[in-house]
């Protein structure tokens, strides 16, 4: 295919059930999947969504499987743009949540490293939350694509 | 559940291989079996193997940072090997290679473990 990629997009919403994380997971992957990545940026991509749906599951709704998560994603050219919202608890403090190694719930044995995952492999992430009402993620990711290496 | 431990334990040394994905759903499943292991049997150290291990977000580093403070905490050595190259940089990335070794395979693992007994 030598044509241009037109814009395109997907959203899903489902259970805030951990074994929907893999479905998440499995669902963003196979719509880039028309980008030709790579599998390091198949696997950037996997874990950021991962780690996203998580946090929506375990502090969003604090494990409550009532919740729902929603994840909206568009391609446009090479670039992919995912955005993972639940409606939950929110964030009281933006900052100190995106801190390396800093966990609400260390008793859950969490590493406090998801933020900054998502920071490293993606090239921009952008959180928006409101106690009360539920966080929002942003993000956006180019896809150098194995073309660009062969031309 | 997408993930599955596969253990051997002898003289005091747990082997745990990790397949499949260890993300927060299969982090619960692991972390339980992993510390059955450790506390009904003589486990002194621990060998995770990470060699069929096709994915791990941040779930999985807090599983192995909680194991490595057990074993740690009873006196122990834990050690990781065989990490494919996402794993190894998620490894890298949160500051767990500063306290655990990474070994190419078990058998490197095992003799540098034997050597620090």
């Amino acid at each position: 295919m030598t044509q241009e990629q037109a814009k395109n997009f997907m959203s899903v919403q489902f259970a805030a059930l951990s074994e929907n994380e893999s479905f998440a997971r499995v669902v963003v992957a196979s719509f880039v999947s028309r980008l030709d990545p790579t599998l390091d940026e198949l696997n950037d991509l996997k874990t950021v969504v991962s780690e996203a749906v998580t946090n929506c599951i375990i502090h969003g709704y604090d494990s409550d499987p009532s919740g729902i998560v929603y994840i909206s994603a568009t391609i446009d050219g090479e670039t992919v743009h995912l955005m993972i919202e639940d409606k939950g608890k929110g964030i009281d403090d933006l900052e100190l949540a995106q801190q390396p190694l800093y966990t609400s719930k260390p008793e859950l044995e969490r590493s406090g490293m998801g933020f900054t995952i998502m920071e490293n492999f993606m090239d921009e992430l952008e959180v928006t939350s409101e106690p009360g009402r539920g966080t929002s993620i942003r993000m956006k990711k180019t896809i150098v694509s194995k073309k660009a290496l062969y031309n | 559940m997408n993930s599955h431990v596969q253990m051997e334990h002898h003289r005091g040394v747990l082997i745990v291989r990790l397949t499949g994905e260890l993300d927060h759903h299969a982090a619960d499943y692991v972390r339980m079996d992993l510390d059955e292991a450790i506390l009904r049997r003589q486990v002194e150290h621990l060998v995770l193997s990470l060699k069929d291990l096709q994915f791990m977000d941040s779930s999985g580093l807090g599983v192995i940072l909680g194991r490595y403070k057990l074993i740690h905490a009873k006196g122990g050595k834990m050690v990781i090997c065989a990490a494919n190259p996402p794993v190894k940089r998620l490894l890298e990335m949160s500051g767990l290679l500063k306290i655990m070794p990474l070994y190419e395979n078990e058998s490197a693992a095992l003799s540098n473990l034997e050597v620090a007994l």
